[in-house]
This record gives C-alpha cells, sequence and structure tokens, in this order.
C-alpha cells in the first residue's frame, strides 16, 4: 500500500516536472537522478505511451475479441539456460506473459552471448515491442543500447542482474547478491560458533566473473570473512556450471589437500560439480562431515541435496521475478511511476540441525527448514 | 652423435618439448614454494564412497579432462589434412549429439531423471548417429558443393547448439542415473574417458596404418586435382574426413554429457572448436593440410588441458588466467614456426663452420 501511495506520488511529481520541462535539473539533490531518469523516457516516450493506454484501456474492456490485436508486446532478452534457476526464472516469464494473460512475449535466449543479447535488444526494438525485459549478462556496456531504447521511447526494465553503467531504465527487478552473501558469511559464523568450530578456511568457486550475482556474492561473504580473519585459501570461477565446478574442485581438492574446511559454491550447479569432484577426492562433506559446503540458488535440485545431507546451507536468489515485473508493466501502463529498486524477497534454507540465528546489517533473519513440503512447493 | 641427429629429426620433438615446458613450469613453481618438486606427478590411489578405489593425481586429471579435446583433435587432423581447412562446428555438433541422446535417454520433455527411459545403448547410438548426419551435412557442403570449410561448418556452428536447445525443450535435462555416469566416471581404477580417447586413438591408428586411408587422405590434402588424375576419389575421401569428425565430435559429446550426468546444450564444448584447432597446430600440422601427424595432434591437445591444470594448480586467478594461457600458446606457436625452425638451423649452421674453422 505503501509504495502505491508513494508511485503516485512520483507520478504526480513527474507529471509536475515534465509539465515544466526545464524543471527537472533543479530538483532536490537526492530525487535528482531518478527524477530525470523518468523524466526523460516519458518526455520521449509520451505520444506512444498516450495512444498506448487508450488503446490497451479497451482492450482490458475486452480482452477476448481484441486479445491479438490489444496484446501488450513484451520482449524478453534472457541470458541462456545455463542452470536450473535460469530455466524458472524463464519458465515464470513465459507463464506470467502468456497470450491468455494478454501479452505477446518475444522470447530471446542469448545463451551467456553478451553481443547477442544487445542483438536481441536492437531486434526488439525494430518489432516495436511496448516493453523490453533484460537481464544483463554482464554489468557494463550497457549505454548506447538503452540510449537505443529511450530514442524509441520503449521502457526498459531490468531484472536478475545489475547494469552497472547506465540508468537508462525504469526499474530493476531482483535479488540483492551482496545481501545473500553477507547472510552466507553471517551464517557461517553464527554456525561455526554453535559448533565450536574455531578456524576457517574456505575455498571458493565463483560465478561467471563480472556478472552482478559473481561480484555480490563474492564480496558480501569476503566482507564477513575478512571482519571474522577468516583465510580464504583460493577463489576460481566456475562459470556457473556443473563441469567448471567439477574441474575446480577437482584441483581445489589436490592444491589444498586437508587444508580446507568451507567450500562456498556461487550456485547450486557448480556445487552438484564439486560434490562429484569431493566424492572422486575422498573428501566428506555436509553437516556432520569434514566439508561445510555452502550453496546459492536454492533450486529443487539443490534442496533435494539440502535435505539429503550433502550441502549445508543454501541461499536462495529468488527467479520468480515475472510476476513483479507484471506489477511494474501495470504500473506504467497506468501511467504511474515505479520505484527504481525493487526487490523480491529471498529465502534461507537448512536442514533442523544447521538453522541458527543470525543477523545481516542488523536486521534478524529466518531460515527455512528443508522439508519434502518445501521441496514441493520450490519451482 | 648419430642417435642426436635422430632426436632432432624426430617430427614429434616440438610438440612433446613444448608438453614438457608446461609442465617444468609446475616443477618450478612447487620447487619454489617448498613442496616436493615432483608433487605435481605423484599419481596414487585413493579410497572413494562412491567409485571405490580410483587413481588420483593431477596427471591423471590432465590425461582425464583432456579427452574430449583430444578426441576432437583425430577428426580435425583428418579434416585439415584432406581439405586444407577447419572444422568449426565440432563444439556446437559436440552439444547437439549430447542433447539428442540425453532427449532420448530422458524422453521429449523431462527435465530430470534417474531411471533411463531407452536403453543406453540407444541413446548412445542415436548420439553417434546425429554425429554422423551433422558430418555428413559438413562434407556435402565442402566436397561436393566446393564451399570454404569454415564457411560450411559456420552453419552448424550457430545452429547446432540452437537445435540442441530445441531438443532438450530449453531445459538442461539431467539423466541422472549410474550406468549412464559411468562413460564420465571410472572403470575400475582408471576413469573411462581416458579408456575411450585410447580406444579411438588405436582404432584410428590401426586403420590409417593398415589400409591407405591415411595416404589418400594426404595425397588429396596436398593436391585434390592431382589425386583425382591419379584415381582417388577426391570428393568422397574429403566427404569421409568431415564424417569422421562429426562422429568423434559426438564420442567427445557423449563423454563430456555423460561427466556431468546431464545436457547442458549452453555449455557442453563450448571453444572446444578452438582447443581442437590449436592442438592440431601445436601438434606441428600445417593448418595448409596435406602431411599430417595425429600423434602431435593429440599432444596438442593434452598439452592444452595441461596448460589449464596447470594455471589452477599454479593457483593463477581466474580473472588472468586467459592471459598466462595466451602468453604460453604464444611461446609455443612461435617456437614451432617455420622461419623460427630456419633461424635455428642458420645459427646451428653458423657455429658448426665457426668450429670447423677453429
Amino acid at each position: 500500500m505503501k509504495k502505491k501511495v508513494l508511485a503516485a506520488i512520483l507520478a504526480a511529481s513527474m507529471v509536475a516536472l515534465t509539465a515544466c520541462g526545464a524543471a527537472a535539473p533543479a530538483a532536490p539533490a537526492a530525487e535528482a537522478p531518478a527524477a530525470t531518469e523518468e523524466a526523460a523516457p516519458a518526455e520521449e516516450a509520451a505520444p506512444a505511451e498516450e495512444a498506448a493506454p487508450a488503446e490497451e484501456a479497451s482492450a482490458e474492456e475486452a480482452p477476448a475479441e481484441e486479445a491479438a490485436g490489444g496484446a501488450i508486446k513484451v520482449g524478453f532478452a534472457q541470458v541462456g539456460h545455463e542452470s536450473d534457476w535460469r530455466t524458472a526464472s524463464t519458465k515464470s516469464c513465459q507463464d506470467v506473459f502468456s497470450a491468455e494473460n494478454g501479452y505477446d512475449l518475444s522470447f530471446v535466449d542469448c545463451d551467456n552471448d553478451e553481443a547477442a543479447q544487445k542483438e536481441a535488444v536492437r531486434s526488439f526494438i525494430e518489432q516495436g515491442v511496448d516493453y523490453i525485459i533484460i537481464d544483463p549478462i554482464i554489468a557494463t556496456g550497457w549505454d548506447t543500447v538503452l540510449t537505443e531504447c529511450e530514442d524509441a521511447g520503449i521502457p526498459v526494465i531490468v531484472i536478475d542482474r545489475t547494469i552497472d553503467d547506465s540508468d537508462k531504465y525504469v526499474s530493476w527487478v531482483g535479488s540483492d547478491f551482496l545481501t545473500e552473501g553477507k547472510a552466507a558469511g553471517e551464517w557461517l559464523k553464527a554456525y561455526a560458533d554453535a559448533q565450536g568450530i574455531k578456524e576457517i578456511n574456505a575455498l571458493i568457486i565463483q560465478g561467471t566473473i563480472g556478472s552482478s550475482a559473481q561480484i555480490g556474492r563474492t564480496d558480501g561473504f569476503n566482507e564477513v570473512a575478512k571482519r571474522e580473519g577468516w583465510t580464504v585459501l583460493d577463489q576460481q570461477t566456475g562459470d556457473f556450471t556443473e563441469a567448471g565446478g567439477q574441474e575446480v574442485m577437482e584441483s581445489f581438492c589436490k592444491s589444498y589437500a586437508g587444508k580446507f574446511n568451507v567450500v562456498v559454491c556461487e550456485n547450486d550447479n557448480e556445487a552438484f560439480g564439486a560434490m562429484t569432484a569431493m566424492d572422486n577426492a575422498g573428501v566428506t562433506y555436509g553437516p556432520g562431515n569434514d566439508v561445510i559446503l555452502i550453496s546459492y540458488d536454492a533450486c529443487t535440485a539443490g534442496l533435494k541435496d539440502v535435505k539429503a545431507g550433502k550441502i549445508t546451507a543454501d541461499f536462495e536468489c529468488n527467479p520468480l521475478a515475472a510476476p513483479t515485473v507484471e506489477g511494474v508493466i501495470k504500473q506504467l501502463e497506468a501511467g504511474e511511476t515505479p520505484e527504481k529498486q525493487i526487490l523480491v524477497p529471498d529465502n534461507w534454507y537448512a536442514l533442523k540441525d544447521q538453522i541458527v540465528d543470525f543477523s545481516v546489517d542488523g536486521n534478524a533473519q529466518k531460515m527455512i527448514e528443508v522439508t519434502d513440503e518445501v521441496i514441493e512447493a520450490q519451482y | 652423435m648419430k642417435a642426436w641427429n635422430k632426436i632432432k629429426n624426430w617430427p614429434l620433438l616440438l610438440p612433446v618439448l613444448a608438453l614438457i615446458l608446461v609442465m617444468a613450469v609446475n616443477i618450478i613453481h612447487d620447487a619454489a614454494t617448498g613442496v616436493n618438486p615432483m608433487s605435481f606427478f605423484a599419481v596414487s590411489l585413493r579410497d572413494t564412497t562412491t567409485n571405490g578405489t580410483i587413481l588420483y593425481g593431477r596427471i591423471i586429471d590432465i590425461i582425464n579432462r583432456g579427452s574430449e579435446v583430444a578426441i576432437l583433435a583425430i577428426g580435425m587432423t583428418l579434416v585439415v589434412s584432406a581439405s586444407a581447412g577447419t572444422d568449426i562446428s565440432v563444439g556446437s555438433v559436440m552439444s547437439l549429439c549430447a542433447s539428442f541422446m540425453c532427449m532420448n535417454l530422458a524422453g521429449y520433455g523431462v527435465s530430470s531423471t534417474t531411471t533411463l527411459a531407452k536403453p543406453l545403448i540407444v541413446g548412445l547410438l542415436a548420439a553417434v548417429l546425429m554425429g554422423v548426419v551433422c558430418g555428413a551435412f559438413n562434407g556435402t557442403l565442402v566436397a561436393h558443393l566446393s564451399i570454404q570449410p569454415m564457411v560450411a561448418t559456420l552453419i552448424l556452428y550457430s545452429a547446432a547448439r540452437a537445435i540442441g536447445l530445441l531438443l532438450c525443450n530449453d531445459l538442461i535435462v539431467y539423466v541422472r542415473n549410474p550406468s549412464f555416469a559411468f562413460i564420465g566416471a571410472f572403470c575400475g581404477p582408471i576413469p573411462t574417458p581416458i579408456i575411450i580417447t585410447i580406444v579411438c586413438i588405436i582404432i584410428v591408428s590401426i586403420v590409417l596404418r593398415k589400409t591407405a586411408l591415411g595416404m589418400y587422405i594426404q595425397s588429396v590434402g596436398i593436391n585434390a586435382k592431382a589425386s583425382r588424375i591419379a584415381g582417388l576419389n577426391s570428393k568422397l575421401l574429403i566427404f569421409l574426413a568431415y564424417m569422421l569428425c562429426g562422429i568423434f565430435a559426438a564420442i567427445a559429446g557423449i563423454v563430456a554429457s555423460s561427466r556431468i550426468t546431464s545436457a547442458d546444450s549452453n555449455n557442453i564444448g563450448l571453444y572446444l572448436e578452438m582447443d581442437a584447432i590449436l592442438s592440431v597446430a601445436l601438434g606441428g600440422n600445417s593448418l595448409g593440410g596435406g602431411k599430417f601427424n595425429l600423434a602431435g595432434s593429440i599432444i596438442g591437445a593434452y598439452t592444452i588441458q595441461a596448460i589449464t591444470t596447470t594455471l589452477y594448480a599454479l593457483g593463477v586467478s581466474s580473472i588472468q588466467a586467459p592471459v598466462y594461457k595466451a602468453i604460453i600458446v604464444i611461446i609455443i606457436v612461435v617456437i614451432e614456426a617455420p622461419p623460427f625452425k630456419a633461424f635455428i638451423r642458420r645459427f646451428n649452421a653458423q657455429r658448426a663452420a665457426k668450429g670447423v674453422k677453429a
């Protein structure tokens, strides 16, 4: 409710700003970035936007008759399908932006190729879609493409990963990776204290270098590690894949034989690979064994491994952003201004004995015990 | 002296030297950090809960992980020799074959299974069949339509991965079945991929030595027109080379997919075509076609894996690893470059001449 009121106020102020035009730069410093960004696309898009809602409004009144003509065209440039998490994210989008719901979705799987992704966005502009959703493969190099979107008057919604070098998008919807990394670190601290583990020697299998998930999770965990004086023996990338996790862990087992007691994998698929490698090296892992295995994403298969006592704790990154994105699109359709940053809530998972109380940045965290029902309910 | 001359003229001298060079880096590093200098080469037996007693050590890792590139290098060597061109589609074809196999093993649209929908052999044959189809497609374009090899194989390079995606319904298909995992795991104490690679190498070597196929392919590569006039079916031979390359890509795909017991069409075989081409070049083979040395290509493949494993062992940060890899490759390629070899020969000759004068 609060968000809606805030959005309404912002929308009102934006109308005022666009009306004055030149008044934008004079806005108070704190509001300035948000106001100017949002004012710009609104100005550019004004004719199209004004025309579109009118059409859409009639379409909404008579969805059955005009479903095809009045459907909202949405272009979605997905990263690829490298993990279960990604598959869940794709599926969520396809379910929400279905023809039955009054959408016409153009979906492009970019196969982890950043050039292909920018091409996909350009093709969306050519197709004249109403909204573009991007899950950026890497965080930089977006300004030119986003400017093209802006010139075409198409609002861009960024999901999951972030864009660092441009702010020409309406909203970012996703999880806070830094908090995920910190949560993993703080949990480990609390768990080690509870278990009486004095020394932490950690190995980190990172995600694709440069992706915001990798940066946030690595930084968040390392921040806690530095504060607590833990040793991070090594960190190498497994590219978020099972094969990568396997090969990196295989090497770690040889380089640091008997020296590590914590392995952090930055997604579940890397954890699957790391488990195979540790099996083949005779290293035991999971609750009560030599190595504490921490993973991120908490997809169904990951949670099954938590339940089986293999992964000690799994930190979710909620892939179901699509319903929130739909909310943003509805707001835009109604002429409102959505918030710049919208967080999708994450959960932390472990078995009963591994659940400890901890807090991140002063906020107490609640962990969820993995049961068959929880696995069933997970995407 | 005679023995020295023999070694000097040994065609595998430079590829072997390159491999030793990479290994030496590890010995120096271990010695410098106070570890037993031979620890990199230590092989031991280790008990595991999942696979029984297995061989354990970095050398095993290199030979094991290098399997896919070594298998691809066999096919690539034949293609390079016969057509003076490269097949850049092998990585994507690997992925497509793996996807087709897992689709058969799991059933269409199933994303995760522990039981096989069809017998394992059906899946394996499906993968090889797909490899034959892809190879035949490339072969037809190159041999019969005379399209430049790189352009012809560019089609499957970009399309095969996408076809794999369609077959797998845009999912990673998990086939968590022990009989399937066996191919990428261990056969007794030895990693199965090593055995598969050795079998592939032995079969190809026998065929090339016992039949005239090897000589025919080289002859077509040196001069296709002259070979045809001499009575060889050049087109058929080039076609065969591409088809074999497709089959080996399929085998590599089976191994890669079985290692992770899933078909990850985005990542299986990613950039491996480049590694395969590089191993052919590192093996001292001319990319201009003609004479080839299979053993050289295979040593080249293991050299590439040795570089990767070395970088892991040295703890080189993932961000910088490609730079070091590039530096090592540049050194090796320069050592093997003909002008550099000629320079060394001249240098040696001058020294010999001086020696005579003195």
